[in-house]
């Protein structure tokens, strides 16, 4: 059992490799099936590793038992298994849809989805940061291939600008890792914690360098303000499944943003504690501006639905720059919230997008579509769900990150902002859905019904907004969990490091 | 040594950037690959320079830090796959979009075709 922490990496990446070899590889369906299996499976390893957290607290995992502050570790507390399940949870529906067809338009879907999945948690689960370096890597270049799946000029396109970016992004990561390696002697996260609190004053304009070229990489992967502009192109351009599973990546982002401004730079550091906060707190509500604006000046339903992903990373991102146990708790279970709903809605563009004909996804008057009635309950769903209309889970969401902001001066800012731009999210769904489904001309429907696999992923994913409702009372107090714990640094260096003596100082 | 090889990262950040901010996508692969060069030399830089420091503890009163020698094994590895990908994907773009322009379109070639009706 003490090795499950390991599962959710090695699994996925192991269904990569039996995929591509010989008996599977051949037949489309042995491949759907064994990828659908296996992410089902990651699903409940994920939601054990969850029980297992529950029960202990916090595991750390010594990865071929090197010890932790010179071996990489791996550690699982509330916060990053929530986001593990999370992930497993969307990449379950992402897979079954993609099955239905989308995976047969190129090549090595199914191998490089595993591959993403396998990244993406590994990200989460790591305690080293240049170990997470790797894992970001891991999942961009299996997104990269994802990115250009089924072809296309405006893929290509996309791609391009998404590849240099993230490469770029990469170089900065390295010089942050470079200099902070260079003064703190360590990369393990708690370790670092512990250093950066008794850091001599000459070193502390070095590593509040490091650290805040750290938050330019982690706000390039979560697209806040002046470094989202790859990302409503990016997200539009991707086919249906892969730009549901990358609803998740901009999470990393605010996740590491999380750790790292809480863990390392947190109260204890002195000086250096919240060097973040003064940047990011502006550019995450400009960032929802922004997306607020991008969701009224779209012209088609993925763009919107991506300006969606900026607005909720915008939403996020000021979050998390608040600082407090409450606003960590609310970014929990906001995060989760919105990576459900907006993947469905990418799915649900996709559909109506297929049973439009030519019109496709543009929010002009084109033919009817041919399953008027669920469609259009899925896209209410869906809408209301992620503009945080009252009975569905951003309601709670919304409700949770307004009340996180205690303090006055700031909750004037943050609450205009936010309650405004779902304002302005509320108009552009209602305009985007009143034209998709009443602007018809012609009675002739022509497109073909959405498999039931399609229709079954989509369901699968919209069915977590009423459930984040139903167990709204756990999953908060869960959330509030995983916010102490991140908050409780000393425990975490206790229990990693406490168990042997630091000889020296580091090497 | 400190100052040249100092110099050298920042020669090299600088060309990196430089043609990272070209129009064409060969260009802005080579200002990657000097940016990642540069990037290599930083971290190994990261761990003090040494002259002939072993790296095996233990066998000699005077070594180097080894571990920014593996972080820059694994940057150079993944910096390599990086770009190699990056070459594919430019091709691919040039036969895609009929062009090299990173933005899939040259910037004033709607200016020149009506110049030349």
């Amino acid at each position: 059992m003490w090795h499950l922490i390991m599962l959710p990496v090695v699994l996925p990446m192991l269904t990569a490799l039996i995929i591509m070899l010989p008996p599977v590889h051949y037949s489309p369906s042995r491949r759907r099936w064994v990828s659908m299996v296996s992410s089902a499976l990651q699903l409940v390893l994920a939601v054990l590793l969850l029980l297992q957290v529950q029960q202990a607290g916090f595991i750390h995992y010594a990865v071929g038992d090197w010890q932790a502050p010179f071996g990489i570790i791996l550690v699982a507390d509330n916060l990053s298994v929530v986001l593990v399940c999370l992930t497993a949870f969307l990449a379950f529906g992402a897979i079954c849809y993609g099955s239905a067809g989308e995976d047969e338009k190129g090549s090595f879907f199914h191998p490089l989805f595993q591959f993403q999945v396998m990244g993406i948690n590994g990200a989460f689960l790591t305690g080293d940061l240049f170990n997470l370096f790797v894992f970001f890597e891991v999942l961009l270049i299996a997104s990269y291939a994802l990115l250009i799946h089924a072809g296309g000029k405006n893929k290509t396109k996309a791609a391009v600008h998404y590849v240099v970016l993230n490469l770029t992004g990469s170089a900065i990561f390295l010089f942050a890792l470079a200099v902070l390696y260079g003064t703190l002697g360590t990369l393990n996260i708690v370790d670092m914690a512990q250093k950066v609190a008794t850091l001599p004053a000459e070193d502390q304009m070095l590593v509040k360098s490091g650290g805040l070229m750290l938050m330019i990489v982690f706000a390039l992967k979560a697209a806040v303000l002046p470094l989202q502009f790859w990302l409503p192109a990016t997200y539009s351009a991707a086919s249906a499944p892969v730009a549901a599973l990358f609803a998740v990546m901009t999470k990393i982002g605010v996740y590491a943003l999380l750790r790292v401004y809480t863990t390392i730079f947190g109260a204890d550091a002195g000086e250096l504690s919240g060097m973040a906060n003064d940047w990011l707190l502006p550019a995450g509500l400009a960032t929802i501006v922004l997306g607020a604006i991008g969701v009224m000046a779209s012209h088609d339903f993925r763009k919107l639905v991506a300006n969606l992903v900026l607005v909720s990373v915008g939403t996020l991102v000021s979050l998390v720059a608040l600082q407090t146990e409450q606003s960590a708790a609310a970014v929990l279970y906001y995060s989760v919230h919105s990576t459900l709903v907006t993947a469905a809605l990418f799915l649900i563009a996709d559909v109506i997008a297929n049973q439009r004909g030519k019109a496709a996804d543009r929010l002009v008057s084109g033919r009817r579509v041919t399953q008027p009635i669920m469609l259009g309950i899925m896209f209410m769903l869906g809408a209301m769900s992620v503009a945080g209309l009252p009975p569905l889970s951003g309601f709670i969401g919304k409700l949770m990150l307004l009340q996180s902001v205690t303090d006055p001066a700031k909750q004037v800012i943050v609450w205009t902002t936010i309650l405004l731009c779902s304002l302005l999210v509320i108009i552009g769904l209602s305009r985007a859905g009143s034209t998709l489904f009443w602007r018809v001309s012609g009675t002739d429907s022509g497109g073909d019904k959405a498999a039931p696999l399609q229709v079954f992923a989509i369901s699968w994913l919209l069915v977590a907004s009423p459930l984040l409702v139903i167990f709204a009372g756990p999953l908060t107090e869960l959330s509030q969990q995983a916010a102490v714990q991140l908050y409780d640094t000393q425990t975490a260096i206790n229990t990693i490091l406490g168990s042997q003596t630091i000889v020296g100082d580091g090497l | 040594m400190e100052t040249l090889f100092a110099c050298c990262i920042g020669f090299l950040t600088f060309c990196g950037i430089f043609l990272m901010l070209r129009g064409r996508t060969f260009p802005v692969m080579l200002g990657l690959t000097m940016l990642s060069y540069a990037v290599n030399l930083f971290i190994f830089a990261s761990g003090r320079l040494t002259l002939r420091g072993a790296v095996v503890l233990g066998s000699t009163e005077h070594y180097a830090d080894p571990l920014p020698q593996a972080l820059v094994l694994t940057a150079i590895v993944i910096g390599f796959a990086m770009t190699a990908f990056l070459v594919i994907l430019a091709i691919r773009a040039r036969a895609d979009l009929g062009n090299d322009h990173v933005d899939g379109k040259l910037p004033n070639m709607g200016a020149a075709k009506r110049e030349s009706r």
